[in-house]
């Protein structure tokens, strides 16, 4: 069984008026030194594949068909065994 | 003389489907249908609506889910055919989804749902979802959304503009959509997706029938065809 971790975030060339509000609000808090702040998505799937490239291809597959739209997002994933996640 | 057979699709979700089936069949007096998602069969449609509401929660992106139910692949066929197909709403992202139409519909610039009349600008009369309505003609029609803020790459902005796609513009942009597009049709004119209700705007009775000529033109180059 392998984890595949995948984030999902709105294009940097898009604005992100999310991110932007919250940005606002860390800047009201005092934290100076915050220049930006994106958000995204976070998606975790269980995997039961022959390998860890199966898996990975699998993982890129979702994103590309489901998980992430291309028109405005970016996906990046990493895909650990069970020993990297329970270890 | 063709006879309009108007098909309102149904996904987990949809809560504008009743509206736009009561549009159609009481008001324009037009054979409508429902088509549940999971059907895989158009029932001889000429007309195909995907009303707006919050199919499958909204969950992972709007549209993203209903694109694959079992009836888009129909609708998808349909279209490329040169179907009529008309995306209302939740309709146009699911549309944008499945890539019938281009771009994507983002959230509001400001975060809010907005749900209001607003005016739009009929771009262009010369398609089959606007012929009855007057070139530049403003129209005050409903919106109801989180995520309709449209957006599109550059290229595919030219494009839409140069191939005249563009049908309704907003007066003055609710949510930060390029170009303050509001509705465009695809390449083959065949396909419509707007963020605004026209079946919110089609009935006296509510104080509004500004909406009713776009049912009016899909029905007339229908009987026409």
């Amino acid at each position: 069984m392998y984890t595949a971790k995948i984030h999902v975030s709105i294009r940097k060339t898009i604005l992100d008026p999310q991110g932007k509000a919250v940005e606002h609000s860390l800047k009201s808090l005092g934290f100076d030194s915050i220049e930006d702040t994106r958000i995204g998505k976070f998606i975790e799937l269980k995997i039961n594949a022959k390998s860890k490239e199966e898996a990975q291809r699998i993982t890129e597959e979702a994103c590309r068909k489901l998980l992430a739209n291309p028109v405005m997002e970016d996906f990046e994933f990493r895909v650990f065994d069970e020993g990297e996640i329970n270890g | 003389m063709a006879e309009v057979r108007a098909g309102v699709v149904v996904f987990p979700g949809s809560n504008c489907d009743h509206d736009v089936y009561n549009v159609l069949k009481n008001i324009m007096n037009v054979n409508t249908i429902f088509l549940w998602h999971k059907s895989s069969n158009l029932e001889n449609s000429n007309v195909i609506v995907l009303p707006g509401g919050f199919s499958f929660g909204d969950y992972l992106r709007c549209g993203a889910i209903a694109k694959f139910s079992p009836i888009m692949n129909e609708v998808i066929r349909f279209a490329n055919k040169g179907g009529i197909v008309l995306g209302i709403c939740n309709g146009f992202q699911v549309l944008c989804e499945t890539g019938l139409l281009p771009g994507a519909l983002l959230r509001n610039e400001d975060l809010k749902f907005i749900c209001k009349t607003v005016t739009l600008k009929v771009e262009n009369n010369k398609s089959i979802f606007t012929s009855e309505y007057r070139i530049k003609q403003e129209i005050k029609i409903p919106v109801a959304h989180g995520e309709g803020n449209y957006f599109c790459n550059d290229d595919t902005l030219t494009g839409l503009i140069g191939n005249n796609q563009i049908l309704f513009r907003y007066v003055d942009n609710p949510n930060g959509s390029r170009d303050d597009i509001a509705g465009i049709q695809n390449l083959n004119r065949n396909v419509l997706g707007l963020m605004p209700h026209p079946e919110r705007a089609s009935d006296e009775i509510l104080g509004n029938s500004e909406g009713r000529k776009l049912f009016q033109s899909v029905i007339e180059s229908v009987i026409q065809n």
